[in-house]
């Protein structure tokens, strides 16, 4: 088997005093599509940005394409990313600009290609998300699912070796959903790309990933295909998996005990 | 009591960081501007927005403030019969001081502010974190160009203040109340010393123009990315930038025009 695109040793990282991540082992093989799901705050985003190199881990390896990510300087890091591509949790597109110039802003940014061509390329785009007639549009004008496709036409501008997606299904109406779901994989296996799915929404992504990692208080607790997760009989994966509110996630957030606090009044 | 020395030894230790974190910033915009002038466009863009669409409040204030000037510099001069320096007391006043400092002091509310909101609401909408993961420096691509589309607009826009006052003053002064046309002009063509006096005038708004452009770009891009963080840095370029404006022209006054 070949080396993994991306794989994290023993990842450790804090903001501050708080600890977000206590050890994460993990990788993504090329070519496949891998999800780490969570609870909203485990630190789930926190890992797409230190593969993307936007922080720095406080111990561990990242390692992309087998650079080390934390070792690199701005220029490698830049040339790194342009092979990478992010989708934001909701879209991040500039408002300044139509969605054809969001999707084009990369292409003009990083190539010295002609208008026509880049014309081309963005329709190409554009019309794989199914948004070619959008092209006039501006981002005020898109709804959060269509905001979200042309965002990953722009993702896709430079054809990226690498794809993370950031919460791509929050907000979205089932058929958006389903359609986001399946671009997500549609789009990875032409491109022959990898993509990681950081997610809380386990039914969509049990249809659309090949591997999922599950993380809690900043370790993975669980991990496996989407068969072995619905068939999986640890605690964990079962309240997640059947959406209960109470299990090994408390439903509490930590406090005293009630009694107390309800007897013990304002004080 | 300990406690407040503490409380002011730490507001001194931030105020430096502070101060620190904003010299670092302005050397990153030398830095990256060279995109901001080989691709002319986007510091055009920003020229508009700071510069041309500034221009209606600026001229507008510039004539009110060159009426009052001719009002009550007329009010005064005619006690010592001296009404026909009417030119010279409103040219002065404005090419020395009140061009640039009014000038700025508009300039940091109305596009200063403008440009702390862009900013800052690009950044609470990850428009910056995503154009800085597409490798494309946020600093050399929206900071930078707004930071020299104010630095060149500021002195522009004095400039045209302060032209506007002296055609204010004359409106006052000559049409209205009937100051000798003749002796307006020639007094202020005799006082007002190119070098001394109008230079050092463009010197000290395109001072200003650095100030109120670095503190608006700086405050939208460290701004917490929350409604009200926006909010409140927005707050804090327009009193910054006043404060800068009114204690940058103190200290250029002392050195500039020492009689």
């Amino acid at each position: 088997m070949s080396e993994p695109l991306v794989r994290l040793e023993n990842v450790r990282f804090a903001y501050g005093e708080r600890a977000i991540l206590r050890g994460i082992s993990l990788s993504i093989p090329r070519g496949k599509v891998v999800a780490i799901m969570g609870g909203s705050g485990c630190g789930k985003t926190t890992l797409l940005r230190l593969i993307g190199g936007q922080e720095r881990a406080v111990g561990g390896r990242v390692t992309v394409d087998g650079q080390d990510v934390a070792k690199l300087g701005r220029d490698a890091l830049y040339a790194l990313r342009r092979r990478m591509g992010m989708l934001f949790q909701f879209g991040a597109l500039f408002t300044d600009m139509s969605v054809f110039d969001n999707v084009a802003f990369p292409l003009r940014e990083h190539t010295d290609l002609p208008a026509e061509l880049i014309n081309d390329l963005v329709m190409m785009k554009l019309h794989a998300v199914g948004l070619r007639g959008a092209a006039k549009l501006m981002p005020g004008e898109l709804s959060g699912g269509m905001a979200r496709r042309v965002a990953l036409a722009r993702t896709i501008a430079l054809d990226p070796m690498l794809l993370m997606y950031d919460e791509p299904f929050t907000g979205l109406d089932p058929i958006s959903l389903g359609v986001i779901g399946q671009l997500i994989r549609r789009l990875n296996d032409a491109l022959g790309a990898s993509s990681v799915i950081v997610t809380h929404d386990i039914q969509e992504s049990l249809q659309i990933v090949d591997y999922i990692y599950f993380i809690s208080e900043g370790r993975v607790v669980a991990e496996g295909t989407p068969d072995e997760i619905r068939n999986s009989a640890d605690p964990f994966v079962s309240q997640f998996v059947h959406a209960q509110a109470d299990g090994p996630v408390p439903f509490h957030y930590p406090a005293g005990d009630y009694a107390t606090a309800l007897v013990g009044g304002a004080g | 009591m300990a406690d407040v020395f503490r409380k002011m030894g730490s507001m001194a230790i931030n105020g430096i960081w502070q101060l620190g974190f904003i010299a670092r910033f302005f050397w990153l915009i030398l830095v990256y501007s060279g995109q901001s002038f080989t691709r002319i466009h986007l510091t055009l863009r920003e020229l508009y927005f700071s510069g041309v669409m500034s221009l209606l409040i600026i001229l507008v204030s510039g004539l009110f403030v060159g009426l009052v000037l001719g009002l009550q510099g007329y009010e005064t001069l005619q006690r010592y019969g001296a009404s026909d320096s009417l030119g010279t007391l409103v040219a002065l006043s404005l090419v020395r001081e009140l061009g640039p400092v009014v000038a700025g002091l508009l300039f940091a509310s109305r596009a200063g502010s403008a440009v702390t909101a862009e900013i800052g609401l690009m950044k609470v909408t990850e428009q910056l974190k995503a154009m800085d993961m597409m490798a494309v420096s946020p600093i050399a691509r929206v900071v930078a160009p707004r930071f020299w589309g104010g630095v060149i607009s500021m002195p522009l826009l004095a400039a045209l203040f302060s032209a506007m006052g002296v055609f204010g003053g004359w409106l006052i002064g000559v049409v209205v109340i009937g100051v000798d046309d003749g002796a307006f002009w020639a007094q202020m063509q005799d006082a007002v010393d190119f070098r001394y006096d109008v230079l050092n005038g463009v010197i000290k708004s395109a001072v200003f123009g650095v100030a109120v452009a670095l503190i608006a770009v700086f405050e939208g891009y460290d701004c917490v990315p929350t409604a009200e963080g926006v909010s409140r840095a927005i707050t804090r370029t327009v009193v910054s930038s006043a404060l800068a404006i009114l204690a940058l022209d103190f200290v250029m006054t002392s050195f500039m025009f020492r009689g």
